[in-house]
């Protein structure tokens, strides 16, 4: 059955499309407008040549609570922080997982059920004590105070489970066989065997990290740890204002990595969502 | 389902799980039981002595009236969301499932927002929509519309909920194109040859093949629509004008950092643990799947 254009399906997938880069294109194109013309109201969608340089000059922009901090030290920290939860947690789910697979030892379903037990349970839920045991450990304004709350969860460990308990029991043998030990067998078979789901929980954990708000508000408060999301929300609700243009600069600059990650790494990204549900 | 064969010995693996266990341990169970310990006790005015109250602090927050209303709100604010981003992912899916050019870009453009921070979402569309520099403000104006969401409560309602879709259609439209890739051909194809058309197509053979998908979108966008919208809000309104955007997590932050209320901040992060605890139970019970981050 051949017929022409499917017309209904573009102009779908176009307004889709539009609803969701429009709002992006406005803000690149605001980057490169004057703040002054910004204020006017005169915002014209065809981004200015000359005004790329607001893309520079962000960069050394002073934030409004410490001035000291620019935008380009927020960016670090932001991918300092999304970086250390990825694989932090990518990391300790890991071997976890490897231990819950592999091994019968004392404890090994209690610890189970206790690393279970924080599925789904998002650090708004718990935000004000999850701050009171942190500052008792003085790790406020601390990076280990600002990632480690953030990498306690269970689901990187289920999905890590299923796919070990899917690697053949002949592999095992095999290795036993060669007397090769427990942790050679992890990094030169497990390991190797995972790196699509890797790759994809990489992905997932870099964006979740990257946009964390509401527990970087809490747990930076000198200004030497905020993230480039956190600075860029007190850039527009501080009553000192900031020019737009530098503000869209800066938004730019803080959805260019993560939206990187998920379109470089797409197909793994969208497989290993939809396997990390299942 | 376990395996057979195993390795030997109970050091490595008790020192392997050790450290994820440390970091449970520590940010969420006690966490967790600190909330709990503080939602049954009182501090007093100068913040000296605590005294056991047992549930005074729930039947406070039951009985109230603002918490009632913010119950309701978020009630509305799930609802609405949930359902916008679902049929924008579904009509997305179902078209971008159709075998048309240029499928890839628009796919890779309809995954964006997922990548995009709920916060920055928002900043972007202030920029849209400010008062008195938005792009949008002056188009809403030159039709008479008088748009200013910081002191209109139901636009600045209605503003979050539109916001909380757009980030979430992506998600949706992800699972609901997986969905729609699972069905065989063949089975649309022998109803197309039976002569049903596009719509009843879609309505007797694939919309109750896509049940499980729909089932489980739905649990995690009322989670997400519930719990991971603070920033957005936040961000956004801060939870005004007046409470006229306050959902239930942003009533936690705003009792328990704003206004220091510690005990009724904890016993409404207790319900909220428990309400959470119970769709998960709910999602791996009836529908099998869970959620990620």
């Amino acid at each position: 059955m051949r017929r022409g254009p499917d017309y209904l399906a573009h102009a779908v997938l176009a307004l889709g499309g539009a609803i969701f880069v429009l709002p992006i294109w406005v803000a690149f194109a605001g980057a490169t407008e004057s703040a002054g013309a910004i204020n006017r109201g005169d915002l014209s969608l065809i981004p200015r040549l000359s005004g790329l340089r607001a893309f520079l000059d962000v960069l050394g922009f002073g934030a409004p609570v410490n001035a000291h901090v620019s935008i380009g030290h927020m960016l670090l920290v932001s991918f300092a922080m999304a970086m250390a939860i990825a694989l932090g947690k990518i990391a300790i789910s890991a071997i976890s997982a490897f231990a819950i697979a592999f091994f019968r030892f004392p404890g090994r379903m209690p610890a189970f059920w206790i690393i279970l037990l924080t599925l789904m349970l998002p650090v708004e839920v718990r935000i004000i004590p999850t701050y009171a045991v942190v500052s008792d450990f003085h790790l406020i304004n601390s990076f280990a105070g600002l990632t480690l709350p953030l990498i306690a969860s269970a689901t990187a460990t289920l999905l890590f489970r299923q796919v070990f308990l899917a690697i053949p029991d002949e592999l095992v043998e095999a290795a036993k066989l060669d007397g090769t030990g427990p942790m050679r067998f992890f990094f030169d078979m497990v390991l190797p065997v995972s790196a699509p789901n890797l790759a994809a929980l990489f992905v997932i954990l870099f964006v979740y990290g990257w946009n964390q708000y509401l527990w970087p508000l809490l747990a930076a408060t000198n200004g030497h740890l905020d993230t480039i999301v956190l600075g860029i929300v007190r850039m527009i609700t501080t009553d000192q204002l900031t020019p737009w243009n530098l503000v869209m600069a800066a938004t730019i600059w803080a959805i260019l990595p993560p939206v990187a990650v998920v379109l470089l790494m797409q197909r793994w990204f969208v497989r290993g969502l939809i396997e990390a549900d299942k | 389902m376990e395996r057979r064969t195993l390795f030997a010995g109970w050091a490595l693996p008790a020192f392997l799980v050790l450290p994820q266990l440390a970091v449970t341990v520590l940010f969420f169970l006690v966490p967790a039981w600190r909330a709990f310990v503080e939602s049954v006790r009182s501090v007093n005015a100068f913040g000296l002595n605590a005294s056991f109250v047992g549930l005074a602090n729930f039947a406070d927050l039951l009985g109230s009236g603002p918490y009632r209303a913010t119950v309701l709100r978020t009630l509305v604010y799930c609802a609405a969301v949930t359902l916008l981003a679902m049929a924008g992912g579904l009509v997305l899916a179902v078209f971008a499932d159709r075998e048309i050019r240029g499928r890839a870009i628009y796919r890779a453009l309809l995954i964006l927002p997922y990548a995009i921070a709920p916060a920055i979402a928002s900043v972007i569309f202030v920029f849209l929509l400010q008062p008195e520099i938005g792009l949008l403000t002056h188009l809403f104006r030159s039709f008479g519309i008088d748009w200013n969401y910081v002191l209109n409560g139901r636009q600045a309602f209605a503003l979050v909920i539109l916001i909380g879709a757009w980030k979430q259609v992506s998600y949706n439209f992800i699972f609901y194109l997986a969905g729609l890739q699972s069905i065989p051909r063949a089975l649309t194809e022998a109803a197309a040859l039976d002569g049903a058309r596009g719509f009843t197509r879609f309505r007797t053979i694939v919309w109750p093949l896509l049940t499980p998908t729909t089932f489980f979108l739905v649990v995690v966008n009322v989670v997400y629509a519930a719990f991971d919208t603070f920033a957005l809000i936040f961000a956004l309104t801060g939870g005004g004008p007046g409470t006229a955007t306050e959902t239930l997590v942003v009533k936690v932050y705003r009792d328990g950092v704003i206004n220091l209320d510690l005990g009724g901040s904890a016993a409404q992060s207790v319900i909220l643990m428990a309400l959470i605890v119970g769709l998960t139970v709910l999602q791996f019970r009836y529908v099998g799947r869970r959620t990620v981050a």
